[in-house]
C-alpha cells in the first residue's frame, strides 16, 4: 500500500524535521536577543548615555536580519500540518488548531506591528513609546512561543479532550486543561529560558571577538556585562526548568525517558548515567550489555531526577514492552501486546459503531460506543504491529542529544561565572583564551538547543499524539515522490537563505556598531 | 441565543472577512510586480521597495492568521485542501518564503545573491502569489476532485480520511477556465490597488504620474476578468445542500440566487463593487484625488467577503467536490466542535485590540507622505 509505505513516512518526517530544525536555528536567537536588545534600550532611556543607544541599535539590526528568516521558515511549518499530516489535522485539529490560531491573532500581529515602530519609529514616536514598542516586540515573540508550545505540549501529553465517534476525531472539552497543562508550562519555561542562554552566548561571543580585535571596547564591555549577567540567570533557570521537564517526561512518556538514559531494565532507585557509550547492538530482547563503556553512575540519581524520590521505580525499555510493573502512581501497566489488543478492539469498535449508526441500529451503536470508550486510552497502539515500533527508531541519537545538552548546560553556567569574575576584576580583555572560548561557544549553544528538540521529538516516536495516534496514521495521502521533491526544494532554499543570512550577519558584525548608528547607512 | 449554527456562521464570516482583508493587502504583492516597470532607475525602485517594505508584514501575517483561523474553525478544510491541492499550496508558500527575506536582505552587503535576485523574488511572489491565491479561491465555486471518508480512520492499512482524486494535486485547477479568470482578476486587482497606494503615499511626482497611467492598463483588465468570472459564476450551476438530508446536488444559478435570497449580502456585494469602481474611476480622471486606495480597499474587502459568504451560507457547500458530491465540505460538516468554536469566539473578541494598535502604528509612522530622503533618518532602509 502506498499509504503505509515507509518511504512516504520517512520523507514526511524528514521534511518536518528539516523545516522545524531550520526554523529553530532562528527562533531561539529571536527570543534571546529580543530581551537583550530591550534591556540595552532600557539602559539608554534610564541613563541617557548615547553609547547604550548605539549598542541597542546594533543588536536590533542583527535581530532584524535573524527575524526575517525566522518568519520565512515558520510559514512552511504552519501549513505543513495540513499538507503533510492531514489525518492528524482532522483527528486532533479541534484541539490543536486553537493554540495555532491564538498564536497568530494574539502574538504574530503584536510582533509584526511593534517591530515596525522599533525599526522606523526612532524619530517618529517618543523615547518611551519606542522603548515600549521594543518590549512589546519581544513580548509578542514570547507569547507566540507560549502558544506553539502549548500545542506541542499537548501532543506529548494529550489532555482536555474526548473522542467523538460521529465526527471521527478528538474534541476539546476543557480549554484550560490544554492551555495550562503542566507539560506545556514546563516546555514553555525551559524552551524560552534556554533561548535566553542562546542569545547571551551569541552576544558574548561577538563581544569577545571585538575584545580580541581591540576595537569598539565600550560597546563590547556593555555587551559582555548584559550577556554574562542575563546568561547566568538564564542558565540557572534552565537547569531548574530542564529538571522539571525531565520529571514530566518520566511521568508522561516513560519510554522517552528510558531511551534518553539508555535504561533497558528498570529498578527502584535507578542510577543516573554520568558518561557512557551505548551499545549499538543492544535490543530489548537480547542479552547484550547496555553500554560499551561507562563511568560510574550517580546512585539513585535517575529516580531523584524523575520524582525527587530516591526509591522511585523507573521502568526500562524492556519493562515498558513486557508490562507487569506498577508505575509511580500505583497503576499496573499492561504489556505492549495487551495495549495493542485493546487498541485494535477500540478501532474495530469504532468501525462497528459507525456501521450500526448508518443502519439506524442505536442499541448496537451504544454497545460499541461503550467498548470504544473503555479501550480508547490505547487507541493508537492498534495501528502498531510489533513491540519494536514502540521504541524510537534512533535511540542512541536521543541518548547522545540528551547528555550533550546537559553537559553543555553545566558548561554555560561555568562560563558565565568565569566571565563575571574577570569582568569584576576588570581583566577580561587580556584573557585571550577565555575570549576564544566565548567565540567557540556560539556553535555549542546552537547544538545544545537543537539537541533539546531532538530529545523531545525523536524521543516521542512513534507517536504523533502520545498513545493516541502514531505518525504513520497521521500522514497525508501523497506519493513519496511529491514529498521528496518538496524536501529537496526546501533543503536547497533554506540552505541558500541560511548562507546569505550568515554572511550578511558577519559583515554587519565586522562593520561594527558605530557605522550603523552614526550614519544610519545600511547600503 | 448562541447556537452551534450561529457559531458556524460567525466563523465562516470571520474567515471570509480575513480573505477580504488579505485580498486588499495583496496590493503589496501587486506593487512588487511593478518594481521593474513603474520604476525606471535605482532611486525610484528603492522608493517603491521602501514604501512597500513598511507594509509587507501585514499581508504576510494576515496570510498566517488566515491559515491558523481556518485550522481552528474548519479543520476538515485544512486537512483536505492543503494535502489535496498540495502543489498549489506549496507554490504559494514558497513564493511567500522568498518574500519574507527579500526586503531585509536585498541591500545588505555580502548578501550572496545580489540585489537583482532578491527583487526578482519579490516580483515572483507578486506574480505567482496573487494568481495562485485567486485560482485557489475559484475552486470554492468550481469544485475539486477529492473524496472524504471518515470511516477510513478505522482502516488499519489505509487510515487516511481525505484523498485527492488525481496525481496533479491541485494543478488540475488550471484546466478550469474560471480559475484562470479569477487568478488573473486578483493579479490585476493587486496591481491596481498598488497604483492607488503609490498615488496616496508617495511624494515623488513622476512615480505618482506613472501610477495614474498604470491604473488604466491594470484597472481595465481587472474589470474584464472579474466581470467575466462573476457572470460565468452566476450563470453556472452551484453546489446546493439539502438541509434535511445533507445531500449535495448541482443547482442552476445557485450563487446568484444566494445573493438574491440574502439581500443584505447582495447589497453589500454591490456596494463593494461600486466602491472599487468609484475609487478607481475617480483616481483615473481626477488628478488631485489621492484617496482612491481607501475606497477601492474597503470595496475589495466587502466584495471578497460577500463572495465567500455566498459559498458558505444559505445551504451551500463552500469547498465542493465535483467528482464526489457528497464529500463536499459545508460549514456544518467541516467545522470544529461547539466547544472549540465557542472558545475561539471568545478569543476573537481580542481582535479590536489588535486592530487598535495596528491603526496606532500605521498612523504614527505615516504622518507625512513617503519620501526616500526621510527613510534614512528613520533608521532602517531596505
Ligand atoms: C519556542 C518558540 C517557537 C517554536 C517551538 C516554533 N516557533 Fe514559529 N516562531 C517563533 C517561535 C516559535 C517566533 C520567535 O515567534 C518567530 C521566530 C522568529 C520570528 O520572527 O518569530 C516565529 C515565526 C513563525 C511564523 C511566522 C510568523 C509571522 O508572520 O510573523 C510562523 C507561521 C510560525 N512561526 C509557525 C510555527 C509552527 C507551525 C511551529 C511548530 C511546528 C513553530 N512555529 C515552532
Ligand atoms: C522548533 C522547534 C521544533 C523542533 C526543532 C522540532 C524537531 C522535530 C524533529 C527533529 C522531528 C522529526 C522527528 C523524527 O522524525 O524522528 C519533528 C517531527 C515533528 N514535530 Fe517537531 N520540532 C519542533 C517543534 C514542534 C512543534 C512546536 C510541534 C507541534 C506544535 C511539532 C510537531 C511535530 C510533528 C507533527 C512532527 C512530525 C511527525 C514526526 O515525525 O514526529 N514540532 N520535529
Ligand atoms: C542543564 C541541564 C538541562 C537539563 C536537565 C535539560 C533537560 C531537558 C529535558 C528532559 C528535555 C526534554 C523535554 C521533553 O521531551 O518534553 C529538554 C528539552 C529541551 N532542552 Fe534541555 N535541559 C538542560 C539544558 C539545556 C540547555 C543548556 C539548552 C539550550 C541552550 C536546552 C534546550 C532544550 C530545548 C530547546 C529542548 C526542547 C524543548 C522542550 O522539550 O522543552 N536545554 N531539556
Amino acid at each position: 500500500m502506498e499509504l503505509l509505505s515507509t518511504s512516504l513516512l520517512d520523507w514526511s518526517r524528514g521534511q518536518f524535521a528539516l523545516t522545524a530544525m531550520y526554523h529553530w536555528l532562528f527562533v531561539p536567537l529571536t527570543l534571546g536577543l529580543g530581551i537583550v536588545m530591550a534591556i540595552m534600550e532600557t539602559m539608554y532611556v534610564r541613563t541617557n548615555n548615547e553609547q547604550w543607544k548605539r549598542t541597542a541599535k546594533f543588536w536590533q539590526n542583527i535581530f532584524g536580519i535573524n527575524f526575517a528568516i525566522g518568519v520565512a521558515t515558520g510559514l512552511i511549518l504552519e501549513f505543513q500540518f495540513g499538507t503533510n499530516w492531514s489525518n492528524y489535522s482532522w483527528f486532533v485539529g479541534d484541539i490543536f488548531g486553537a493554540p495555532l490560531a491564538i498564536e497568530a491573532i494574539v502574538a504574530f500581529f503584536m510582533e509584526a506591528t511593534f517591530i515596525s515602530i522599533m525599526f522606523f519609529g526612532w524619530k517618529r514616536v517618543s523615547k518611551k513609546a519606542h522603548l515600549a514598542s521594543t518590549w512589546l516586540t519581544i513580548l509578542g515573540a514570547t507569547i507566540s512561543a507560549l502558544w506553539i508550545l502549548v500545542a506541542n505540549g499537548w501532543m506529548q501529553y494529550p489532555v482536555g479532550m474526548e473522542f467523538n465517534p460521529d465526527t471521527a476525531r478528538n474534541e476539546m472539552v476543557s480549554f484550560w486543561s490544554v492551555a495550562l497543562s503542566p507539560v506545556a508550562i514546563d516546555k514553555f519555561s525551559h524552551t524560552v529560558m534556554s533561548s535566553w542562554i542562546l542569545g547571551s552566548v551569541f552576544i558574548i561571543g561577538v563581544a569577545g571577538w571585538y575584545m580580541l580585535k581591540k576595537r569598539n571596547i565600550e560597546f563590547a564591555r556593555q555587551t559582555m556585562k548584559v550577556g554574562a549577567i542575563f546568561g547566568l540567570v538564564a542558565s540557572v533557570l534552565t537547569l531548574f526548568t530542564g529538571h522539571n521537564s525531565a520529571h514530566q517526561v518520566a511521568d508522561k512518556q516513560p519510554m522517552k525517558l528510558a531511551v534518553m538514559e539508555g535504561l533497558w531494565e528498570g529498578k527502584n532507585g535507578a542510577d543516573l548515567v554520568t558518561f557512557a557509550i551505548p551499545n549499538p547492538n543492544k535490543k530489548w530482547d537480547n542479552d547484550e550489555k547496555p553500554f560499551l563503556f561507562n563511568l560510574p553512575s550517580l546512585p539513585k540519581g535517575l529516580s531523584m531526577m524523575s520524582y525527587m524520590d530516591g526509591e522511585a521505580y523507573i521502568p526500562g525499555i524492556k519493562n515498558i514492552i513486557e508490562g507487569n510493573y506498577v508505575n509511580y502512581h500505583g497503576k499496573a501497566e499492561p504489556s505492549f501486546e495487551e495495549k495493542q489488543l485493546r487498541g485494535k478492539t477500540a478501532i474495530q469498535a469504532l468501525a462497528d459503531y459507525r456501521t450500526a449508526k448508518k443502519n439506524g441500529d442505536s442499541n448496537a451503536a451504544q454497545q460499541f460506543k461503550k467498548i470504544l470508550d473503555d479501550n480508547y486510552a490505547y487507541f493508537g497502539y492498534g495501528y502498531l504491529n510489533s513491540p519494536d515500533e514502540l521504541i524510537p527508531s534512533m535511540p542512541n541519537l536521543v541518548f547522545w542529544s540528551f547528555h550533550l545538552m546537559v553537559y553543555l548546560g553545566g558548561f554555560f553556567i561555568l562560563l558565565f561565572l568565569v566571565i563575571l569574575f574577570f569582568l569584576y576584576k576588570k581583566t577580561l580583555e587580556n584573557k585571550k583564551w577565555l575570549l576564544w572560548i566565548c567565540i567557540w561557544s556560539i556553535p555549542l549553544v546552537y547544538i545544545a538547543s537543537q539537541a533539546g528538540w531532538i530529545v523531545a521529538e525523536v524521543g516521542r516516536q512513534p507517536w504523533a499524539i502520545q498513545d493516541v495516534l502514531p505518525v504513520r496514521a497521521a500522514l497525508s495521502a501523497l506519493s513519496a515522490g511529491s514529498v521528496i521533491t518538496t524536501f529537496v526544494v526546501f533543503l536547497i532554499l533554506f540552505t541558500g537563505l541560511l548562507i546569505a543570512e550568515i554572511r550578511i550577519m558577519l559583515s554587519q558584525i565586522r562593520k561594527g556598531p558605530e557605522v550603523e548608528a552614526d550614519t544610519n547607512e545600511i547600503h | 441565543m448562541i447556537t452551534y449554527s450561529f457559531l458556524q456562521h460567525y466563523w465562516w464570516f470571520l474567515i471570509s472577512l480575513l480573505a477580504g482583508i488579505l485580498a486588499f493587502l495583496l496590493f503589496v504583492q501587486g506593487g512588487q510586480t511593478m518594481l521593474f516597470s513603474l520604476a525606471k532607475n535605482e532611486r525610484e525602485r528603492s522608493t517603491l521597495v521602501n514604501a512597500l517594505g513598511r507594509k509587507w508584514e501585514y499581508t504576510f501575517t494576515t496570510l498566517v492568521t488566515f491559515g491558523g483561523a481556518f485550522f481552528a474553525s474548519f479543520p476538515m478544510f485544512y486537512s483536505t485542501s492543503f494535502s489535496g491541492a498540495y502543489w498549489v499550496w506549496m507554490l504559494i508558500l514558497l513564493c511567500f518564503v522568498l518574500q519574507a527575506v527579500s526586503y531585509e536582505y536585498q541591500s545588505r552587503p555580502n548578501n550572496v545573491f545580489g540585489k537583482k535576485t532578491y527583487q526578482g523574488f519579490l516580483f515572483f511572489n507578486g506574480l505567482a502569489g496573487t494568481f495562485l491565491i485567486g485560482a485557489a479561491l475559484a475552486t470554492f465555486f468550481t469544485g475539486s476532485d477529492f473524496i472524504v471518508n471518515r470511516d477510513s480512520i478505522a482502516d488499519l492499512i489505509a487510515p487516511t480520511i481525505s484523498r485527492w482524486g488525481n496525481e496533479w494535486h491541485g494543478l488540475d485547477a488550471l484546466a478550469e477556465p474560471r480559475c484562470w479568470l479569477l487568478g488573473l482578476a486578483v493579479f490585476f486587482l493587486a496591481r491596481t490597488l498598488a497604483c492607488l497606494f503609490f498615488i496616496n503615499r508617495l511624494k515623488d511626482e513622476t512615480l505618482v504620474e506613472r501610477s495614474r497611467k498604470a491604473l488604466f492598463t491594470n484597472g481595465i483588465p481587472f474589470l474584464i476578468f472579474f466581470l467575466a468570472f462573476v457572470i460565468w459564476t452566476f450563470i453556472a450551476k452551484g453546489y446546493a445542500v439539502n438541509p434535511e438530508t445533507d445531500i449535495v446536488s448541482l443547482e442552476p444559478h445557485k450563487y446568484l440566487y444566494n445573493l438574491l435570497e440574502m439581500p443584505i449580502v447582495g447589497i453589500v456585494f454591490l456596494s463593494g463593487v461600486l466602491l472599487v469602481l468609484f475609487g478607481l474611476g475617480k483616481s483615473m480622471f481626477d488628478k488631485n484625488f489621492t484617496k482612491g486606495i481607501w475606497f477601492a480597499g474597503l470595496g475589495t474587502v466587502l466584495t471578497v467577503c460577500m463572495l465567500l459568504l455566498t459559498t458558505g451560507y444559505n445551504n451551500t457547500a463552500y469547498y465542493p467536490s465535483s467528482t464526489n458530491l457528497n464529500s463536499s465540505l459545508t460549514i456544518q460538516n467541516s467545522c470544529s466542535s461547539e466547544f472549540t468554536l465557542t472558545a475561539m469566539s471568545v478569543v476573537s473578541l481580542l481582535v479590536p485590540i489588535v486592530l487598535a494598535y495596528i491603526v496606532y502604528a500605521w498612523h504614527s509612522l505615516e504622518k507625512k507622505k513617503f519620501d526616500i530622503k526621510n527613510a534614512k533618518e528613520d533608521g532602517h532602509v531596505y
